[in-house]
């Protein structure tokens, strides 16, 4: 369904992906992992074609990404949906009205049916009770359901998710991740979520990319990542300070600058 | 999506808007100034024009009763050229004299118009036979200069 | 010395480059927003929401300032014109300055301050809270359905409050004038209608704030969509909203009334 063959890509003269290959298959969940920075979000945008790559090709659904025009790749992103990391859901909206968005902009479905569809994604994150809320009054996790059923408004077939998991309590958590398995399970749907929380993620995906250096580190299904010697993945599995993911901030020799001038 | 709510005041807005503009048109501006190319055409050669421009107005016994439509140069007499509009419902006899006067002191310049006695009324694209030129400072100073020192010539010894 | 000299002269080149670098954005930014204008025309329900934010809400304050300022206008001009005997023609002073150019410029400026930073910021955090990404990853152009309605408003706004300025201070200066200080009415309203000709001052001064509106609405929109997606970013570029907007106004009215009005004189 999804994939990236040497992909280059810099910003502002630093590079952030060194040459990435990687390929999704239908109906699989993907997470991939990484250091801070490392260009997991960065993989996203590519494969939404909000960025265009230096060098490399981004394929998705048959379709070469960087190439299309602006008609097509609002056409392909029909059927793309995107979590994003706060939800970005629209501040002066009301919930119902942020889930019916996709359904008024690009359907021509009578206002009905519309309600009934809003309703119905709503009540599959749980959420059905809140629609005459706003944004505001949402809390974090709450404002993220109804970004995912915003997100899965139009039943995409791919879905993208940039940091679910990060900044919500244990059961929050708990809540996304079992939306995502049965949303992909019950939509078909191929998934790709960017993340920190290996807990989760574990339970979740079919399998783990780790990125590192711009590369892909590794690939392996989560039983491996949780038994794999590698460093990297120790360093990050364990949460050790120190690693190959240096705890100093590169500098001047410590006691050289302690003694100095 | 309170659509109701804001079509009203919306409205509303727009409404005094547009009022605010109408008034505007008729109360501050004259609207009868905006013409709209209706009346009938006249020509008038001039010695000098002076300071007239186009769209100055036309006006008899202080009443504006049309607008200058173009200036131009008889190439041959060398004389100004000024072709006017009259306004439809205004007549005046073919003998009318149309001179080049001043609004005040030293204010614009307009054509005034002055209807004679013929039984004959000027028609569309008809020329005035007379026509007074503008005064030119220049020129009444001079004139002046010259008439004071004609007065005085028993002063050159 | 010598790499202070080349430190200054590179200082200066990077201020035209950053600058003309900015004025290329800004082109390609305008361009794609005319491009998308005509499909944005038909969602008249987004622009009247907008014209009710950014007009109806300014209706107070610009009314309210245009009627003060007909009313100084009015002191002022009474104060000069008595002294030569011309207190009658404070009508033709006071509508004439409004028609032709307090009432697009103060309202233009008026609107810059009030509306037109609220959208910069609105915009700005639309972008930084990622709305704008979100819209786009649904395949809705934000251009043509958070950018262009808040431009259109503008634009159609301003003639519209630039209009109700002007009533409003001609009014004030009638109630200074004429039932304060007693100026004949007839006298006021006659001469006023005498030398304010509905072609070029009215339709003048109105074109004016069209022109207005169109870069006052172009600028707070481009500062809202390209603002850096923080705090202090969001603030500055409402700032330079109002700066540029005002700087923008005194330049455009320079150059229209030179167009306008030198033919007259």
């Amino acid at each position: 369904m999804i994939d990236v063959h040497g992909v280059r890509f810099s910003y502002a003269d630093r590079p952030i992906l060194n040459g990435i290959d990687l390929g999704v298959r239908k109906g699989e969940i993907v997470a991939v992992m990484g250091g801070s920075g490392g260009g997991k979000t960065t993989l996203l945008g590519l494969i939404a074609g909000r960025l265009k790559p230096d060098s490399g090709s981004v394929i998705v659904d048959g379709f070469e990404v960087p190439k299309l025009g602006k008609k097509e790749l609002y056409r392909l992103r029909r059927r793309v949906g995107m979590l994003f990391q706060f939800g970005a859901l629209f501040t002066d909206l009301t919930v119902f009205d942020n889930v019916a968005f996709p359904y008024r902009e690009q359907t021509d479905l009578p206002e009905p049916m519309i309600r009934t569809l809003v309703l119905m994604k709503l009540e599959a994150v749980g959420l059905r009770g809140a629609s005459d809320l706003m944004p505001a009054e949402l809390s974090g996790g709450m404002a993220r359901r109804v970004a995912l059923a915003r997100a899965v408004a139009l039943d995409p077939a791919i879905m993208l998710y940039d940091e679910p998991f990060t900044g919500l309590d244990p059961i929050s958590v708990g809540i996304i991740g079992r939306l995502i398995k049965r949303l992909n399970q019950a939509l078909g749907m191929t998934s790709i979520i960017v993340t920190h929380d290996l807990n989760e993620t574990l339970r979740l995906a079919d399998r783990v990319i780790v990125l590192a250096d711009g590369k892909v580190h590794r690939d392996m299904v989560p039983d491996h990542i949780r038994e794999t010697d590698d460093a990297f993945i120790r360093q990050f599995a364990d949460g050790l300070p120190d690693g190959p993911v240096p705890f100093h901030y590169s500098g001047k020799d410590y006691l050289t600058e302690l003694l100095g001038p | 999506m309170n659509r109701s709510k804001f079509d009203v005041a919306v409205g509303l807005f727009v409404a005094i808007g547009l009022l605010a503009m109408v008034f505007m048109a008729l109360k501050v501006g004259n609207l009868a100034s905006f013409d709209n190319g209706a009346g009938y055409a006249l020509e008038a050669h001039f010695d000098n024009i002076g300071g007239l421009k186009i769209r100055a107005p036309v006006k008899s016994a202080g009443v504006v009763v049309g607008r200058v439509e173009a200036v131009g140069l008889d190439a041959e007499t060398y004389e100004a050229v000024v072709r006017f509009r009259i306004y439809p419902n205004y007549r005046f006899s073919k003998d009318t004299i149309a001179s080049i006067l001043t609004s005040g002191l030293l204010g614009e310049q307009y054509v005034g118009l002055e209807s004679g006695g013929d039984p004959v009324y000027l028609g569309n694209g008809d020329r005035l036979g007379k026509t007074q030129s503008a005064m030119i400072l220049e020129k009444l100073i001079s004139q002046f200069l010259f008439s004071k020192a004609a007065e005085t010539p028993a002063k050159v010894p | 010395m010598r790499t202070t000299i080349y430190a200054f002269f590179e200082a200066i080149g990077h201020f035209f480059t950053s600058r003309l670098d900015q004025l290329g954005l800004a082109a390609r930014f305008t361009g794609s927003l005319l491009l998308v204008l005509w499909v944005a025309i038909r969602r008249t329900g987004l622009i009247i929401r907008e014209l009710y934010f950014s007009g109806v809400r300014s209706l107070l304050i610009i009314a309210v300032s245009g009627l003060f300022v007909g009313m100084v206008l009015a002191v002022q001009g009474y104060e000069v014109l008595q002294r030569y005997g011309s207190a009658e023609s404070l009508g033709v002073i006071v509508a004439l300055s409004l028609v032709r150019e307090l009432g697009p410029v103060v309202t233009a400026l008026l609107f810059a301050g009030r509306a037109s930073s609220a959208v910069t910021a609105e915009i700005g955090l639309m972008r930084a809270t990622e709305q704008l990404a979100a819209m786009d990853m649904m395949a809705v152009d934000p251009l043509s359905r958070v950018i262009a309605p808040r431009f259109l408003a503008a634009v159609v706004s301003m003639p519209l409050l630039a209009a109700i300025f002007t009533t409003a201070g001609i009014f004030g200066a009638w109630i200074i004038g004429v039932q304060l200080i007693g100026i004949d009415d007839g006298a006021f309203w006659s001469q006023m209608q005498a030398s304010v000709d509905v072609r070029v001052d009215v339709l003048g001064g109105l074109l004016k704030s069209v022109v207005f509106g169109t870069a006052v609405g172009l600028i707070s929109v481009f500062e809202g969509y390209f603002a850096a997606p923080t705090a202090e970013g969001i603030a500055s570029a409402t700032t330079r909203t109002v700066v540029t907007s005002s700087l923008a106004v005194l330049l455009l009215d320079l150059v229209l009334t030179i167009m306008m009005f030198r033919g007259l004189s």
